[in-house]
């Protein structure tokens, strides 16, 4: 074999191999989400079970301050009530109103974010709106629920919190980059 | 392929007769010759590395005094972010490239590199992806400005500016894959009779397995900045949290690539260091085959050590003590390095020249870098200092004075060899001392200025830390005029100077300093035999 038939040889190797790690970088995509489904980091869309039975620690009141937003999509999305006093261990539902103010049906995704971020360890949802997508019929409006609990493990230090939703438009007509490409201020 | 390169080798039949290239520019534009190609590839680094240092300079200006004075905040996030950009695929990356043109196939006895023509796309795909670069500062909403990394989710709101950095960083991709192809398949294939692997110089040894590390990574971040190049324009939700995708996981897949990548840009500086430390302390490399597989620990450790760049994510504590074991393990290899070096000059008859200089400068202050890595590598201290000034003295210890050093001790050492003239010494050593005084004045106070709080990435800062901003600006401005030194010597050097001979410096004992001063445009023709 001549010296250029070698090269071509390794340059055909090598190339496999970088089209290959070309689609290794999209493997990763599914490996993590598997790996955080094992390990049960940021399973957004599966809801918590209960597994022993928890305390009610009625000595101990904690507020709940529940927070509503939409991003690129035509909802009026709030809660029914600002906040809720709560003990530690016990069950509450609370209701959240969204009003779909176009003349079309618009698809959303809702995504819960938690203040202070430690909350995010002790809160156990067994029904929430946000699990799955939200289809409204032009000029809809829907009543859903948040079912909650927030263990007694929670550190003492934290009294207040925040639980905040905000709907996402997942329409592809209109997506969300669009919207915030438009709103950006340069 | 094939073809081509059975072209290349008719083709030079027929011009026996005449050594010499082509004259005027489609020289430059249709050069297979790895000489040409090497030099454009230095002379394109020089140029980015200029403009990247623009920028640096307009940001110091900026944060010489709290306050908005010099220019908006949002240029300001896109100077930082295209000067971190410019610098790691623009300068450092291409002016390796440059040196493994022009060295490995002078080093390993071989006429050219393996696919000339391949060698000359390579090159050539630069300059447009540079321009892509530079353009996207004109346009709506001016260049990408969310940081050299492009984190979604402001990589996926931002205007067009973002696309033309994805399609620069695809551009540049694609040349870096080829180029390591090239590099693989001319030290693998073509090295002269005799020349076992474990005889190669350490140059080519670092540059082999670099290539290997682009080749593993490159194609990793294409396939990063695909899925955000989908995610902006055609409905995908890789990385968007509404379509059930996740931020943190661009983080991932991007240090996938990105750590390796910080050893992409220093495995070759390591290299050239092996090769000057030997050669003006005039005895061989100590430990040979040690310094070989401490550089491919060091590549391999380097795949396993990404979260360490992510340590504030949430991630699990084990994840974080993986990370942060597997991170300090990398300062094993390492260490055999920096201690191999130390006693290559043990009892070494050394001398001081502008090369040794910028070695032994590289090897203190890239210590110190290595050091304040394994500082940032422990996780409660990571913690602290995440996105602070710390980690920006860090990376610019191992990057300007590792990496940078290193590229300018070779680019001395072997200036006589590719110009045919020796560099005025008294200049170089100038550009030495400046360069090392202005380089501490202006990163040193940064680890300070870390510890003490102040953030990365900001145009304004609070009162107390204006003194060490003045005083980094300072040594910022006067290590960046420094640099107009180095451009000086090598057009000095270029134009005239002493006659340099074959062996020009006494103690280099690699092939490329049997062959004379100025290596003639076509080497190796018949390849040498090694003993």
């Amino acid at each position: 074999m001549s010296v250029a038939q070698a090269n071509t040889v390794i340059m055909k190797k090598l190339l496999i191999f970088s089209v290959a790690m070309f689609g290794f970088g999209f493997a990763l995509v599914p490996f993590y989400e598997k790996i955080c489904e094992v390990a049960g980091i940021n399973n957004l869309l599966q809801a918590d079970t209960l597994t022993e039975n928890v305390q009610v620690d009625t000595s101990r009141w904690l507020t709940v301050e529940l927070d509503a937003n939409t991003r690129g999509l035509p909802w009026q999305f709030k809660p029914m009530q600002s906040s809720v006093r709560i003990h530690p261990g016990e069950l509450v539902q609370v209701m959240y109103e969204v009003r779909n103010n176009s003349d079309r049906e618009v698809v959303g995704q809702a995504i819960p974010s938690y203040s202070p971020q430690l909350l995010a360890k002790h809160l156990k949802k067994l029904e929430c709106f946000c699990f799955s997508k939200q289809v409204l019929k032009p000029n809809e409006v829907r009543q859903m629920p948040v079912q909650f609990m927030i263990e007694p493990g929670l550190p003492n230090d934290v009294s207040v919190m925040t639980i905040s939703y905000t709907f996402f438009a997942l329409n592809s007509d209109s997506p969300v980059t669009d919207t915030v490409s438009k709103a950006k201020p340069i | 392929m094939a073809a081509v390169h059975d072209d290349h080798a008719h083709g030079h039949g027929h011009e026996h007769e005449h050594h010499g290239p082509p004259s005027g520019i489609m020289r430059w534009l249709t050069t297979t010759n790895h000489k040409d190609i090497g030099t454009m590839y230095l002379w394109f680094s020089f140029a980015m590395f200029l403009s990247g240092g623009v920028m640096a300079l307009t940001i110091r200006a900026e944060l010489f005094q709290p306050g908005l004075q010099l220019v908006a905040p949002e240029f300001f996030n896109q100077l930082t972010t295209m000067h971190g950009l410019v610098m790691v695929f623009g300068a450092i990356m291409p002016a390796f490239v440059g040196f493994a043109n022009w060295q490995i196939p002078m080093m390993i006895g071989a006429p050219d590199m393996a696919f000339a023509r391949m060698n000359n796309w390579s090159f050539w795909l630069l300059p447009p992806a540079a321009m892509l670069l530079m353009a996207s500062f004109f346009v709506p909403g001016g260049a990408g400005a969310g940081g050299w990394t492009f984190y979604p989710p402001l990589s996926v709101q931002m205007g067009m500016g973002m696309d033309m950095m994805i399609f620069a960083v695809h551009i540049l991709g694609a040349s870096s894959i080829m180029g390591s192809i090239n590099i693989i398949t001319t030290i693998l294939n073509m090295r002269a009779p005799g020349m076992s692997l474990m005889k190669m110089p350490m140059f080519v040894w670092t540059w082999l397995i670099t290539a290997y590390l682009l080749v593993l990574v490159m194609p990793v971040l294409a396939g990063t900045v695909t899925m955000l190049l989908t995610d902006r324009h055609f409905g995908t939700n890789f990385f968007n949290a509404a379509g059930g995708g996740d931020p943190i996981m661009f983080q991932h897949v991007f240090w996938f690539f990105g750590h390796p990548e910080v050893y992409i840009m220093i495995l070759p500086a390591f290299g050239i260091i092996s090769e000057i430390l030997p050669t003006f302390s005039r005895k061989p490399l100590f430990g040979y085959s040690s310094m070989v597989y401490a550089t491919a620990s060091i590549a391999i450790l380097s795949c396993t050590v990404w979260a360490h760049h992510m340590f504030t994510v949430g991630m699990p504590v084990t994840a974080q003590l993986f990370f942060m074991y597997a991170t300090m393990l990398i300062a094993v290899p390492t260490g055999v390095k920096i201690f191999n070096w130390t006693a290559t000059m043990w009892q070494g008859s050394m001398t001081f020249e502008t090369p040794m200089l910028f070695a032994i400068g590289f090897l203190f202050l890239f210590t110190i870098g290595g050091f304040s890595g394994v500082v940032c590598a422990v996780v409660p201290v990571d913690i602290q200092v995440q996105e602070t000034y710390y980690v920006i003295a860090h990376f610019h210890y191992v990057l300007v004075s590792g990496a940078l050093f290193a590229l300018f001790a070779g680019a001395y050492y072997w200036l006589p060899k590719w110009t045919g003239h020796m560099y005025d010494e008294s200049l170089g050593k100038w550009h030495f001392w400046m360069s090392m005084v202005f380089f501490n004045v202006t990163f040193f106070v940064q680890h300070f200025l870390g510890l003490a709080g102040m953030p990365r990435r900001v145009p304004d800062y609070a009162l107390q830390f204006a003194d060490f901003n003045m005083i980094s600006s300072i040594g910022a401005f006067g290590f960046g005029f420094s640099q107009l030194i180095f451009l000086a010597v090598v057009l000095k050097c270029i134009r005239g100077g002493k006659k340099a001979e074959a062996r020009v410096w006494e103690g280099g004992t690699s092939l490329e300093w049997t062959l004379p001063s100025p290596a003639p445009y076509h080497t190796w023709e018949t390849p040498p035999v090694i003993k």
